[in-house]
């Protein structure tokens, strides 16, 4: 397991470097960030001088090992355009977009899984047809749009929800979170259901097909011969099996989320990550971009290492190696 | 990406359209306004970035000795007057009884300390030490009197003046740029007081009961940023904000018919221009029209660049690509401001003309060039280069759009890349020195002229005339001079007006707003019925 870890990590430290390497290389072909940074009345001599304070009157690499250099002392640099250390700005964003994933997250399995197995039940009967094509629909509708129609039925026509931003919040653990006050709540909810119509409709497929493969199997009829009641054979031994595959995508789709909310943040003004990196990258905040990029592909690592500790929790016989057999 | 964004387009238009005909159900309280600007600050401290976002917030919370008026005027602010003791010294008569929003009084020592600030801000991406620059000496003469010293005549001081707000030393001493962000130091002498920010959210603000001036309409402010086009006018028609600024083009038609609904717009000081090559012997981007480069170079004859400026149907851009957003101009800023020149016209849109001084310069058919925009900057920018582009092509020059994002366009048009260039510009200074200092005069670092002068285009009667403008304090002569230098850049043709943008707001039916020319959205000027 330790040994494990170390190499994991090795080899993410290593693809955090690549990485931001890249992006810097990438950025730096693109354009000069002073001629975007600063304003119309700035003279040469300001912009020289601009220029020298952010470093960029450097050579590439002398600035990319400054870079490198600082990031062992675990500082990822400023931005541009705020002012403020790069990871401060990602970290007040995190909250928000962490809520938007999580409540999205939670919704597709409150909702994908129950109907999932509904379908599975009754394959091939009216309710799967209906559920299914729901599923299909679900995976096919571009976000964006369907985040506009919400808006224009729910809020411009009904008025019943807000069309964009986050409510009032209150702070949890010294976290501002908006689901814990009623007008929070009502700002969540579009969005949320927003984000989560993509992996509802994953989530029912994978149901579906893992309780049409699951229900044939012996235990179950096992199970059912000892005469348990329905309810409890699927919601308890099947239940348990499905939810093995649905956990693996679930991880990996939420690192997916939590990365490209870029979507449903910007249709509902939603104040999350996406849109900085957006916005970073228009105006070229070098630090911004790469500290984000490093972050996200973090996230990603931390998700999947999760995702196989669970995996060994849930099914014993997954072990974790050290070596692949 | 481009896929995407089409389809988005035209399913925002889809959307935008069903709900306007559907109409808004709720009305929000009385006495709060919030309102839903395009931009967001990046910062709270007023002194730490230049950009308008950051400017337009901080003119809620602070404000500066001297104000712009809708017209990019100058009007008293902070100072209720001033007068200049000689050539050099301007003195300033501060209002008695400006107080603070934690109730101390304005004194000279809060102004002298907010003018040697900003040239202390450190990692600033464009800070304002460029307004205080030309003050070489201030001091308190008596308790309400500062007098302000520059190195040479400096008529620019006034303008200068209104970017800088006037905060309270006592909250600021010590302070760096990124704890306003907590809400320390946001002590102003503004009609609002500071609550609440979010970063790119929100800011709340509550009326400040002890503001010396008019009480604002409203008890409770709050600016909500929202950047994407369809989602800010979605929060106006859920009743979610009550006003916008920034209409998309797009769906103006369709607002200008919504009963329950008020536009407002105003010609801005944002100038569309093209530039050409008049100074390079060879241009990279202009070739003959089998595509090969040209031995010579056209633009550099000024009956070709006169050509272009006619072949230019402006009024045909102002209707059909930019929905009435778009006046057409000659000059280079609108005509309220320092060195409009009622006397120089919209150059008249003529192809007959256009071919004739083609034929007169040598090129009866034309030539091939390169138009290079942005595509993300000024409204509609890159649909005015493909319309320029069709223009041109009816007198037979072949021209080509190329259009990139202004992240790409601004290195390479810098470095002279282009040959044929779109561009924008703001006189922020409510003179045309700004335009003519930036884009016309000779590039020359140690005076700061023509930083976007990309190609270099000289004459030398240009720049004495701005020089001896920007030391003329007399108004009526400095626009005089003004009108001349401009009258010289624009018959010159180096340098094309296209039209002044027109800035848009839009809000409820029984709220007012009397809209700015520097396109500044400030809650305490909406009224209500």
């Amino acid at each position: 397991m330790l040994a494990f870890l170390v190499r994991r990590l090795v080899l993410s430290a290593f693809m955090i470097v690549t990485l931001s390497l890249i992006v810097f290389v990438a950025l730096y072909a693109i354009g000069d960030p002073v001629a975007l940074l600063a304003p119309p009345d700035a003279t040469q001599l300001e912009r020289a001088r601009i220029a020298a304070e952010m470093g960029l009157d450097q050579p590439l690499p002398a600035q990319y090992l400054r870079f490198l250099h600082n990031l062992f002392r675990g500082d990822l640099g400023r931005s541009f355009v705020y002012g403020i250390p790069a990871l401060q700005l990602i970290l007040e964003r995190l909250p928000a977009t962490l809520e938007l994933a999580l409540s999205a997250m939670l919704l597709a399995l409150a909702i994908g899984i129950p109907l999932g197995m509904y379908a599975g039940l009754h394959a091939n009967r009216w309710p799967d047809r209906v559920i299914s094509l729901v599923a299909v629909l679900g995976n096919s509708l571009p976000t964006f749009w369907v985040g506009l129609m919400l808006i224009m039925v729910l809020s411009v026509w009904l008025g019943w929800l807000p069309a964009s931003g986050r409510g009032a919040t209150r702070a949890l653990f010294g976290v501002p979170f908006s689901f814990v006050t009623l007008d929070g709540l009502r700002h969540l909810a579009l969005p949320a259901a927003n984000l989560a119509l993509f992996n509802v409709a994953l989530v029912i497929r994978l149901v579906r097909a893992t309780t049409r493969e699951v229900l044939p199997l012996d235990y179950i009829r096992f199970a059912r011969a000892k005469g348990l009641r329905e309810r409890r054979v699927v919601g308890v031994h099947a239940l348990k099996n499905i939810m093995n595959p649905v956990l693996t995508v679930i991880g990996l789709q939420f690192g997916s989320l939590v990365a490209f909310a870029i979507v449903t943040e910007s249709v509902f003004s939603w104040p999350g990550m996406g849109k900085l990196i957006i916005d970073s990258i228009r105006i070229l905040d070098r630090p911004v971009v790469v500290a984000y990029l490093m972050f996200i592909l973090a996230l990603f690592i931390v998700i999947n290492l999760l995702i196989e500790i669970a995996y060994s929790i849930l099914d014993p016989r997954i072990r974790m190696r050290s070596t692949v057999p | 990406m481009t896929r995407y964004h089409r389809l988005f387009h035209a399913l925002r238009a889809v959307s935008i359209a069903c709900a306007i005909a559907l109409g808004p159900p709720a009305m929000a309280q009385q006495g709060e306004l919030k309102l839903a600007l395009s931009a967001a600050p990046t910062s709270l401290d007023p002194h730490f970035y230049n950009i308008s976002p950051n400017l337009n917030l901080a003119e809620h919370i602070f404000e500066s000795l001297v104000k712009m008026n809708p017209d990019v005027q100058p009007v008293p602010g902070l100072a209720k007057s001033w007068k200049m003791v000689d050539k050099l010294t301007w003195e300033f008569e501060l209002r008695p009884d400006v107080r603070f929003h934690d109730g101390s009084l304005l004194t000279t020592e809060d102004v002298l300390w907010s003018l040697q600030r900003p040239a202390t801000i450190v990692g600033s991406p464009g800070n304002f030490a460029v307004y205080t620059k030309a003050i070489v000496s201030a001091r308190a003469v008596g308790t309400h009197t500062i007098q302000l010293t520059t190195g040479q005549p400096y008529p620019l001081l006034l303008s200068d003046l209104a970017a800088i707000a006037i905060l309270s030393k006592r909250a600021t001493n010590g302070l760096a740029s990124e704890d306003f962000s907590n809400g320390k130091g946001l002590v102003g002498t503004g009609p609002y007081k500071f609550e609440r920010f979010v970063r790119d959210d929100r800011v709340e603000l509550a009326r400040f009961d002890a503001y010396w001036g008019p009480r604002p309409a409203w008890s409770k402010v709050t600016l909500r940023f929202i950047p994407n086009n369809a989602a800010r006018l979605a929060a106006l028609l859920a009743g979610d904000v009550q006003a916008l600024d920034n209409v998309p083009p797009a769906d103006l038609a369709r607002l200008r018919t919504q009963p329950n609904l008020t536009l407002a717009s105003k010609v801005s000081y944002r100038l569309i221009f093209l530039y050409l090559d008049a100074a390079r012997d060879r241009s990279p981007y202009v070739t003959d029209k089998a595509g090969k480069p040209l031995a010579a170079n056209p633009l550099k004859d000024r009956r070709v660049r006169e050509a272009i400026s006619h072949a230019i149907d402006r009024q045909a851009i102002s209707d059909k690509i930019m929905d009435g957003l778009g006046q057409p101009t000659g000059n280079l800023v609108p005509s309220k401001l320092f060195g409009y020149d009622p006397a120089l016209p919209v150059p008249a849109y003529n192809p007959a003309l256009s071919k004739r001084l083609l034929a007169q310069a040598g090129y009866p058919d034309g030539f091939g060039i390169t138009l290079h925009t942005p595509n993300n900057r000024y409204v509609n920018d890159d649909k005015v280069a493909q319309a320029i582009a069709q223009m041109l092509g009816r007198v037979s020059i072949a021209a080509r759009v190329e259009s990139m994002p202004m992240s790409v366009y601004s290195a390479r048009g810098s470095k002279g890349d282009f040959s044929f260039g779109l561009l924008g510009w703001g006189a922020q200074t409510g003179e045309a020195s700004s335009p003519l200092r930036a884009l016309a005069a000779c590039p020359d670092a140690a005076t700061g002229f023509g930083p976007f002068n990309w190609l270099n285009y000289c004459n030398p009667r240009v720049d004495a005339l701005l020089k001896q403008a920007l030391t003329t304090g007399d108004d009526r002569q400095r626009s005089t001079l003004l009108q001349q230098a401009t009258a010289l850049v624009t018959q010159d043709a180096a340098l094309v007006p296209i039209h002044l943008q027109v800035a848009t707001w839009a809000m409820k039916k029984g709220i007012h707003y009397v809209p700015r020319t520097d396109e500044r959205t400030h809650a305490h000027e909406f009224t209500a019925d």
